[in-house]
């Protein structure tokens, strides 16, 4: 009876250890990959990630898939982040400016205050869709490591170009940004 | 009765007396239990921008006579409950703390068993001790020493 008690804690003691070992795997294979930034900068042919969030700039959601047979430029800000400060402008003018050409700008509102986030719309005269994202739940599926980050959909929802990281219209990146805005709105 | 009096009071002084319900939260107890949502340490360790604005909400919601409930679950709104420094002990998060006394009693278990185990062994291993038997003349001299006691 002792040696079957035994056998029953050896045998628990052994899967415990096997359930460790697998979680393990589980966390290096499927975890934080850096998301689909990654898999772009690698050369893949990315599928933009999902993106269903709250407007901040009016009421209800915005949904990318509902942006299918648009160029969409996604960029992720944060009220408190100086570069944002800077680039914001930037991305209003081409908003303006590439809108009838099918193009549209989305600011993802992230790890901010609502208030906080309306106030810099208000600031820099901000018209383009904004969704709000306060937890950050979107960052790791689009790979976003920091803020600003600019990402480029073409009309197919794929991601096209490269992803800027750091406030775009500065010399090093200006040209890429250019390129981005071409590839998102080129016809299918 | 004096006695009683004296132990009454000694008691009430030991006691801690109950926080007032009324006192506001105090901005730096609030900063050790909230979390930086970009640099994932407590606001009072952080000087990232999210964070000193994160303190300043605090303040002015002190001052606006919001409570600390209110206060963390308006970050918590706003951030998600990755921004309690504590798991809340409700839903899913309380087995963060269950689990550890889960370890600990189930370590203190096996230590117990293993302790009973190796003392139950130990005694088996040891020689029964046996008594030599007694001289039959000695045995006999022993008893008639005894019988003149009784007499």
């Amino acid at each position: 009876m002792a040696g079957r008690g035994k056998l029953v804690a050896q045998g628990v003691a052994v899967a415990g250890v096997v359930a460790l070992l697998a979680l393990l795997v589980w966390k290096v294979v499927a975890g934080d990959s850096g998301g689909a930034a990654a898999r772009l900068e690698a050369g893949d042919s990315v599928a933009a990630p999902a993106l269903s969030l709250e407007r901040l700039d009016e009421e209800g959601t915005l949904s990318l898939a509902g942006l299918r047979g648009k160029g969409v430029v996604v960029n992720f800000w944060a009220s408190w982040c100086i570069p944002c400060k800077d680039e914001a402008p930037f991305l209003q003018e081409v908003y303006a400016r590439e809108r009838s050409r099918g193009l549209v700008v989305i600011g993802v509102d992230s790890q901010d205050f609502k208030q906080d986030a309306r106030a810099f719309m208000k600031r820099f005269g901000i018209t383009y869709p904004v969704v709000y994202d306060g937890k950050g739940a979107t960052l790791g599926a689009w790979g976003v490591v920091g803020f600003p980050e600019t990402f480029f959909v073409d009309r197919n929802g794929m991601l096209v170009g490269e992803r800027i990281q750091g406030g775009v219209d500065v010399e090093r990146n200006r040209e890429a940004f250019d390129r981005g805005v071409e590839l998102a709105l080129a016809e299918p | 009765m004096s006695r009683a009096l004296a132990l009454v009071a000694l008691v009430l002084l030991l006691v801690p007396a109950p926080a007032d319900a009324a006192d506001p939260p105090r901005a730096s107890d609030l900063e050790a239990e909230l979390v930086c949502p970009t640099c994932k340490t407590t606001l009072d360790q952080s000087d990232a921008p999210i964070a000193r604005r994160m303190k300043a909400i605090i303040r002015e919601r002190i001052a606006a006579g919001a409570t600390a409930g209110e206060i963390k679950q308006e970050l918590v709104d706003q951030f998600g409950p990755a921004v309690l420094a504590e798991p809340p002990k409700r839903g899913f998060d309380l087995l963060a703390w269950l689990l550890p006394l889960v370890g600990l009693t189930a370590g203190a278990v096996v230590v117990g068993a293993l302790a009973w185990s190796w003392s139950r062994r130990r005694a088996d291993d040891e020689e029964p001790v046996t008594a030599a038997p007694l001289d039959p003349a000695l045995e006999r001299r022993i008893d008639d020493a005894l019988e003149r006691l009784e007499r």
